[in-house]
């Protein structure tokens, strides 16, 4: 049944030039596929280019700056300088460096961000190159890979600023993909599946955004996500006031930019996950109304209504960047096994027993390894979501950690003025 | 120096990392090296190493006419050029006993807040850019610009201004620039709440300032600190208040002192003293009386008495005092600066050990230091 969505749609199997001298075969599992992997890669680096772009823009419109205009019309053609600039630059490795960790880390990282791609399902049907069984473990596995070329790089640059930040990348990853992991799995008892494309599939025959279900878990992966991804407010391994540039203070020029586009690339992944997981994925109510399921129209506007989630949840990094201030190494740390991981394990929890107590009373039947709700079954899972588990993960972890956020508690109140000048101070 | 040892591994080799933090890196605040000694991430010891944007002005200074030494001051705290010119100039005036016009007291007095609320929008934008609020950092420039162009108009120049002279003023206030002022004070409360909104309960800022470098009351008179450090332990002392030195006592306006002595307290307190600032200058722009800028009796070769003067006033960073000796010809056989941030960076060793690189960071953003005053 998989293997479904590696063949290639009727359209291409029929153009002229192909299907004469083709065999089916060669054309579904091997001409297809790389036709896909080069539109991909070619989409996905174009677009983490313009990505940057945009954020210098988003964050100029945040500043009250223009931003770049320079370049092209409007400063369109600006990643395209920027690659170029890059390129061109003089490629140092510092003299004390291990060469040969120092050369492939960048690689590795950059390796890691684009392996993770090829699983996510952009589209429906056809719009996907590959949708395997253990889809998000693989993700999972994937991109905690692409924290040791964070790793090796700061380490083998052989430089005290490069160090540290790699520490802080290592410690920051094992902590998050903890609350990461099982922010998910919430929302894998109502999905019933791993594979990405399936997940999308079991949200459309719901007819309902896991999200809805899942507010906590969404919440908790979105924020494990920018931590993930080294996005501020958690941008401690590259804090530019404190270690400089962190892990990447050595490199430059062609390296650094693999750095830079596994950074972008790791955002997108994220935002694609929770689109996928939490949102939809390609899912929109009424998508099936305006265009037959299955036709080339169908795919193509799937593909977009996930675009467009997926730079929706974009926006929400860039905007997160430049509008907050940077934790603390501990801080960071703090958030994650105080508040993440217990709230985590807390909806697990919370949501089997709903799911469970559903079935007791007959609103939610499980079917086929898949569930099947009533209207009272709907109302009775959102609501549980909403009322219960949130403000109830929210009170019991708030006494819990009543001590950690003392600091918090001091209300901010005038300043006194004028005491009597004691001049003898 | 404090000495490490891993108790439970005895036989593991743990050593202190020594990293040298500037003097380029981006948050030292110009050229400043601070030798940091970690374990792990935590602080055991640091120093602070000065001296790479000296240019001996002090020497210089004794080899220059009374007057020529003036622009000078402009370059030590270039941040706040009119505060530094301005101390200088009444320092001269105190040792020849020299009388100012209300109208040149007054118009200085505008100057001198503008210029503290301009040093203090930089150190905001830079505190926050360490701490991590970029944003802010613009903003804050976004309002800076708007005093430094009242400047250019004024002085002819945005960053080293210079317009006063010993007697009074070179220059009286050009059309419009009561209106010009006028008008940016009156949109400069809006400014400040829209950094308070990004900051003041922001979960992040707090964590971040609150209980970071503390330091007390009686520690911070030791250290001899002024200026918003002293003032943010909780110990209300300034100079316009304690000294009134040209007509600040009879502008109306409050000293703002924090409680503990956090980071936090001291953001509160330079935040305060912008909304004050911006009193004093609206209270002096009503008040600006008509007549000359230039005391009638100031004389052209200026000789003062033999003897030694000293006179501070508060800057933006604290006191700034200047140590005049003079022997009665027309250079000055020492003059001595006292630079606040010279004496303020004296407490960051106190005040970071046992915290984090990254407070570190944020502690000498709060002590607002400028190199150019520490080197001179």
């Amino acid at each position: 049944m998989y293997l479904f969505f590696l063949t290639a749609p009727t359209w291409f199997s029929k153009l002229p030039i192909l299907s004469d001298r083709i065999d089916p075969m060669v054309m579904d599992y091997v001409v297809w596929p790389l036709v896909q992997i080069g539109a991909l890669l070619f989409v996905v680096l174009t677009l983490i280019a313009y990505l940057t772009l945009a954020e210098r823009k988003i964050s100029a419109w945040i500043q009250v700056r223009i931003g770049p205009n320079r370049v092209g019309p409007e400063g369109l053609l600006q990643p395209l300088a920027d690659g170029i600039k890059l390129l061109l630059k003089e490629d140092l490795i510092p003299l004390k460096a291990d060469k040969e960790i120092f050369v492939i880390s960048p690689i590795i990282a950059m390796v890691a961000a684009l392996v993770a791609l090829a699983v996510i399902p952009w589209g429906a049907a056809w719009g996907t190159i590959s949708n395997i069984d253990i889809g998000l473990l693989f993700i999972l596995a994937v991109s905690s890979f692409g924290v040791l070329g964070i790793i090796l790089g700061g380490w083998a640059s052989n430089s005290k600023y490069s160090l540290l930040g790699a520490l802080r990348s290592a410690a920051q990853m094992v902590s998050y993909e903890v609350a990461m992991g099982l922010a998910l799995i919430g929302a894998l008892m109502f999905t019933k599946t791993l594979a990405l494309q399936d997940m999308v599939i079991s949200q459309e025959r719901l007819q309902i955004w896991n999200i809805l279900f899942q507010p906590v878990g969404f919440l908790i992966y979105l924020i494990s996500g920018v931590a993930e991804t080294n996005r501020a407010p958690f941008d401690l391994p590259e804090a530019e006031s404190e270690l400089v540039a962190g892990y990447h203070t050595e490199y430059s020029g062609f390296r650094f930019s693999l750095f830079f586009i596994a950074e972008y690339a790791n955002m997108l992944i994220v935002s694609a996950i929770a689109v996928t997981v939490f949102l939809g994925g390609w899912y929109l109510p009424g998508l099936s109304y305006l265009f037959a399921p299955g036709s080339t129209l169908f795919v193509l506007a799937s593909i977009g209504v996930f675009g467009l989630k997926t730079l929706a949840l974009l926006y929400l990094f860039f905007w997160l960047r430049w509008s907050l201030p940077r934790y603390r190494y501990d801080q960071l740390m703090e958030l994650s096994w105080k508040w993440m991981i217990p709230a985590a394990l807390a909806n697990i929890v919370l949501t089997a027993s709903f799911l469970v107590l559903g079935q007791e009373l007959g609103l939610i039947v499980s079917q086929n390894n898949s569930l099947k709700f009533s209207i009272g079954g709907y109302v009775f899972l959102i609501s549980t979501a909403f009322i219960i588990t949130v403000p109830l993960i929210w009170i019991i972890l708030g006494q819990i950690n009543q001590r950690s956020r003392d600091f918090n508690l001091r209300e901010v109140q005038p300043l006194p003025m004028n005491r009597k000048v004691n001049k003898n101070n | 120096m404090t000495e490490i040892t891993d108790i439970t591994h005895p036989e593991i080799d743990t050593n202190e990392m020594i990293l040298s933090m500037g003097p380029q890196h981006p948050s030292t605040h110009g050229v400043l090296r601070v030798v940091l000694k970690l374990d792990g991430e935590t602080v055991v010891d640091l120093d602070c190493e000065i001296g790479y944007l000296h240019r001996g002005v002090e020497k210089i200074c004794e080899h220059r006419n009374y007057q020529m030494i003036a622009p000078y001051f402009d370059r030590t705290d270039y941040i706040a050029a009119v505060s530094n010119g301005l101390c200088y100039v009444e320092t001269v005036e105190k040792s020849l006993a020299l009388e100012i016009p209300l109208r040149a007291q007054y118009l200085r007095v505008i100057l001198t807040e503008l210029n503290r609320l301009s040093s203090h929008l930089l150190w905001l934008a830079t505190h926050a850019l360490d701490i991590g609020a970029v944003t802010v950092f613009l903003w804050a420039f976004r309002e800076r610009e708007e005093i430094l162009k009242i400047f250019e108009n004024f002085f002819g120049a945005r960053l080293t201004c210079h317009a006063f002279r010993i007697g009074g003023m070179t220059y009286d206030a050009y059309d419009g620039f009561q209106s010009q002022v006028k008008e940016f004070c009156d949109r400069f409360p809006k400014c400040l709440e829209d950094y308070e909104i990004m900051l003041n309960t922001n979960r992040i800022w707090l964590s971040r300032t609150v209980g970071i470098g503390i330091i007390s009351a009686d520690a911070a008179i030791d250290i001899g600190l002024t200026g918003p450090p002293l003032r943010g332990s909780g110990i209300e002392w300034d100079i316009r208040k304690a000294h009134p030195y040209e007509c600040y006592a009879d502008l109306e306006f409050d000293i703002p002192y924090g409680e503990n002595g956090d980071t936090y307290d001291r953001y509160l307190v330079r935040m305060e003293e912008m909304r004050q600032s911006r009193r004093i200058i609206l209270q002096a722009l009503e008040k600006l009386p008509d007549g000359p800028i230039m005391a009638p009796k100031a004389p052209k070769v200026v000789k003062p008495p033999i003897g030694e003067y000293y006179h501070s006033i508060e800057s933006p960073k604290g006191e700034l005092g200047i140590y005049l000796v003079s022997d009665g010809s027309t250079q000055p056989s020492r003059l001595r600066i006292r630079p606040p941030s010279f004496i303020n960076l004296q407490a960051l060793r106190q005040m970071s050990i046992g915290h984090l690189v990254a407070d570190v960071v944020a502690i000498i953003g709060t002590l607002d230091i400028v190199l150019g005053e520490i080197d001179r």
